[in-house]
C-alpha cells in the first residue's frame, strides 16, 4: 500500500465494526430460539398450519433477500414458486421420485429459471426490472395455463404422495413431515444467514447501496445481480416444492401473480432487510387467510387495511420495530 | 519528473453526441504518466462527459482512447476500472448503509477476489480489516470506521471516496470537482489529501476553484462548448485570450 500511515496506534484499540463475533452470537442466539419455538410449536398449533406457515416464510426470505439485500424488486416471484411446486408435484406423482429428490429438483428447476430470467431482467433497473419479472411471470403462467397434459390445467396436480424420506421416514405423518418442513425451513434460514454475511453478500450490498459506484470499483455488477437473483429463485423454489409435497397438490395459483404480490405483502409487513422478517410476516399473512376465511373476500381488503398501515407507519414492518426498541439486528 | 513523452492517457478525436447536439467534439488530451492534470471550462464545456466518456460510463460516438499502453475505447467500464484508471464522481459515491470500513474494505475485496464466494463466512475478509483501517487513517477517518458512510459529514464521505479510491492502488485517478461542497475548514486538508493521493500517480481533475488548480496542477486543458479552448501550465492558460473571453462570456471571473 502506498498511502503513508500517520501513526499506526489507533489500528490496535479499534474495537471494529461489523465486529462478527457480537453479531454473530447474537445470531447464533436468536437461531437458537427459533429452532426451540419450531420445537414447540407442533404441540400448541395444527402442524399442516405450521407447515404452511414455514413454506410461505421460507418464500418470503428468498424474497427478502434480493429485495432487502440486493435493492431488485421482483414482481414475478411466483414464477419460481410455482415451477417448482409443478416440477416437485410432477416428479413424485408421475416419475415416482423420492420427496427430497421431487424438491430438489423442483429447486433446480426454478435455479436454472431464475437464472434465464435474471439475465434478461437485470439488464433493466427499477421499476421496469419490476415490470419484465412480472412479465416473465404471466409468460410462465400463460404456459401452464396451455399445458393441461403437464400441470393438470385448473384441477392442477392432485394427490401427490408424500412418501418416505430416504425411504424411511413416512411423511404421511403430519408431526413427521412438520419436522421435515422445519428441518428444511432452518437450512434455508441459514443458506440466507450464509449469503448475505458472505464475501459475495458484501458486494451485493454494496450495489444496492450505490451500482455505479461499485462498477467505478471494476466489479461487473451485473454477474453479481444475475447470481443473487438465482440463488433466490433456488430457494423460492425449494419452498415451492416443498409446498407441493406438504400439501399434495401443485395449482395455477402457485404461478399466479397473486402469489407474487402475497410474498411481497409478507416480506413488508414482517420487516424488509430483516432476518425474521419473512417469518413474522408470513405468520400474519397465513393466519389471517385461515382465520378469516369466513369472511370471504373481505380478507383481501383486511390484507389491504394492514398492509397500507405497515408500509406507511412501520417503515421497517413489524421486525423493524421490535429491532428498534431491542436495539439489536435480528 | 515527469517525461513530456510519457503519457498514459491518450484520446484522439473524442466526440459525444446527444441526438446530433455535440457535448463534446473531437477532444485530443494527452495526459503525462504522474503528472497533476486539471480539467476546467464554464459549466457545460463538457468535462463531466468527458469523464464518462473515459471510463466508459458513456460511449464515444468517434474517437479513441488509449491508456497506458492499450487502446481501451471498447472496455466496459468495469474493465477500465481494473486496469488502474479510477474514478471518482461529483456527488460524493459511498455506500450509504455500510460502515466506513466496510466501504473501503469492498474495494480492497476486488484484489483479494472471490467475490463471488456466497457459501463462505465473511470472516475470510478479516485480513482485510488493518489494511482498510490504515487507509481510513491517512485520511482522518479511522475514529469513524465503524459508523454508516451515510450518517458521516459532507466532507468525511469525500474522504471516504479517496480512501476507497485509493484502496485499488490505481495508476491513474479520476477526480471529478473534488472541492465542491468542501468547506473552507477542510480545504486544506482535502488539498494535501490530493497531493498524498498523487505522489506515485497521475491525476485528472475536474475543478471549478482555480486558486486549487493553479496551486495543485502541472498542466490545464481549458474546454469549452465541448472544445479544447487551450492547454498548458496555468502561466499560459490563463493570459490565453481565448480562455479570457470563454470565461468573461460566461459571467465567470475566475
Amino acid at each position: 500500500m502506498t498511502v503513508p500511515v500517520l501513526s499506526g496506534s489507533v489500528v490496535a484499540d479499534l474495537v471494529l465494526p461489523d465486529d462478527e463475533t457480537v453479531v454473530r452470537r447474537r445470531y447464533r442466539a436468536t437461531f437458537l430460539v427459533l429452532a426451540l419455538v419450531l420445537a414447540i410449536a407442533p404441540f400448541v398449533a395444527y402442524p399442516v398450519f405450521l407447515m404452511q406457515v414455514l413454506c410461505f416464510a421460507l418464500f418470503g426470505l428468498s424474497f427478502n433477500m434480493l429485495l432487502g439485500y440486493g435493492g431488485l424488486l421482483s414482481f414475478g416471484h411466483a414464477a419460481f414458486f410455482g415451477l417448482a411446486s409443478y416440477v416437485g408435484a410432477y416428479a413424485a406423482k408421475y416419475g415416482g421420485l423420492a420427496p427430497e429428490l421431487a424438491i430438489v429438483l423442483g429447486a433446480l428447476s426454478s435455479a436454472i429459471l431464475g437464472s434465464i430470467f435474471g439475465a434478461i431482467a437485470i439488464r433493466r433497473q427499477g421499476i421496469y426490472f419490476a415490470m419484465i419479472t412480472l412479465a416473465l411471470a404471466q409468460l410462465l403462467y400463460f404456459v401452464s395455463v396451455q399445458t393441461p397434459e403437464l400441470t393438470g390445467g385448473e384441477n392442477g396436480i392432485q394427490g401427490v404422495p408424500r412418501g418416505k424420506l430416504f425411504g424411511l421416514l413416512d411423511l404421511a405423518d403430519d408431526r413427521m413431515l412438520y419436522a421435515v418442513v422445519a428441518g428444511i425451513f432452518l437450512a434455508g434460514l441459514l443458506f440466507v444467514y450464509r449469503i448475505v454475511r458472505s464475501p459475495f453478500g458484501q458486494i451485493c450490498k454494496a450495489i444496492r447501496d450505490n451500482e455505479p459506484r461499485a462498477i467505478s470499483l471494476g466489479y461487473r455488477t451485473r454477474h453479481y445481480k444475475v447470481l443473487l437473483f438465482t440463488l433466490s429463485a433456488a430457494l423460492a423454489g425449494l419452498a415451492g416444492a416443498t409446498k407441493a409435497i406438504v400439501f399434495q397438490l401443485a395449482s395455477l395459483t402457485d404461478v399466479h401473480w397473486s402469489t407474487s404480490g402475497e410474498v411481497v405483502l409478507i416480506t413488508l409487513v414482517g420487516g424488509l432487510g430483516t432476518m425474521l422478517g419473512p417469518i413474522v410476516g408470513a405468520l400474519v399473512i397465513v393466519s389471517m387467510q385461515n382465520y378469516l376465511a369466513n369472511f370471504g373476500a373481505w380478507t383481501t381488503v383486511v390484507q389491504g387495511a394492514i398492509f397500507i398501515v405497515c408500509v406507511s407507519l412501520l417503515r421497517g414492518g413489524i421486525v423493524g420495530l421490535v429491532q428498534k426498541w431491542t436495539g439489536r439486528a435480528l | 519528473m515527469t517525461d513530456p513523452d510519457d503519457l498514459i492517457l491518450v484520446t484522439r478525436g473524442l466526440t459525444k453526441e446527444f441526438g446530433g447536439l455535440a457535448a463534446v467534439s473531437d477532444v485530443d488530451l494527452r495526459i503525462r504518466r504522474g503528472s497533476i492534470h486539471a480539467m476546467i471550462g464554464p459549466n457545460g464545456a463538457g468535462k463531466t462527459t468527458c469523464f464518462n466518456l473515459l471510463t466508459k460510463f458513456l460511449p464515444p460516438s468517434r474517437g479513441s482512447i488509449v491508456f497506458d499502453g492499450k487502446d481501451i475505447t471498447h472496455d466496459r467500464p468495469d474493465e477500465i476500472a481494473r486496469r488502474g484508471l479510477v474514478r471518482s464522481f461529483q456527488i460524493s459515491a459511498v455506500f450509504p448503509e455500510l460502515s466506513a470500513l466496510t466501504n473501503v474494505r469492498i474495494a480492497l475485496q476486488r484484489k483479494r477476489g472471490g467475490s463471488f464466494d456466497f457459501w463462505r463466512s465473511e470472516e475470510q475478509l478479516r485480513p482485510l480489516n488493518e489494511a482498510a483501517l490504515q487507509l481510513l487513517e491517512a485520511v482522518g477517518l479511522a475514529h469513524v470506521a465503524t459508523v454508516a458512510a451515510g450518517e458521516l459529514a459532507y466532507g468525511q464521505k469525500r474522504a471516504l471516496e479517496l480512501a476507497t479510491t485509493l484502496a485499488l492502488d490505481p495508476k491513474m485517478l479520476l477526480l471529478d470537482e473534488p472541492m465542491a461542497g468542501i468547506g473552507r475548514e477542510d480545504f486544506r486538508r482535502i488539498e494535501a489529501l490530493i497531493r498524498t493521493a498523487a505522489a506515485n500517480r497521475t491525476v485528472l481533475m475536474v475543478e471549478h476553484n482555480l486558486s486549487i488548480v493553479a496551486s495543485l496542477s502541472d498542466r490545464i486543458t481549458v474546454l469549452a462548448r465541448g472544445r479544447v479552448l487551450a492547454d498548458g501550465d496555468y502561466g499560459t492558460v490563463a493570459k490565453d485570450p481565448a480562455v479570457i473571453e470563454a470565461y468573461i462570456g460566461s459571467g465567470r471571473h475566475g
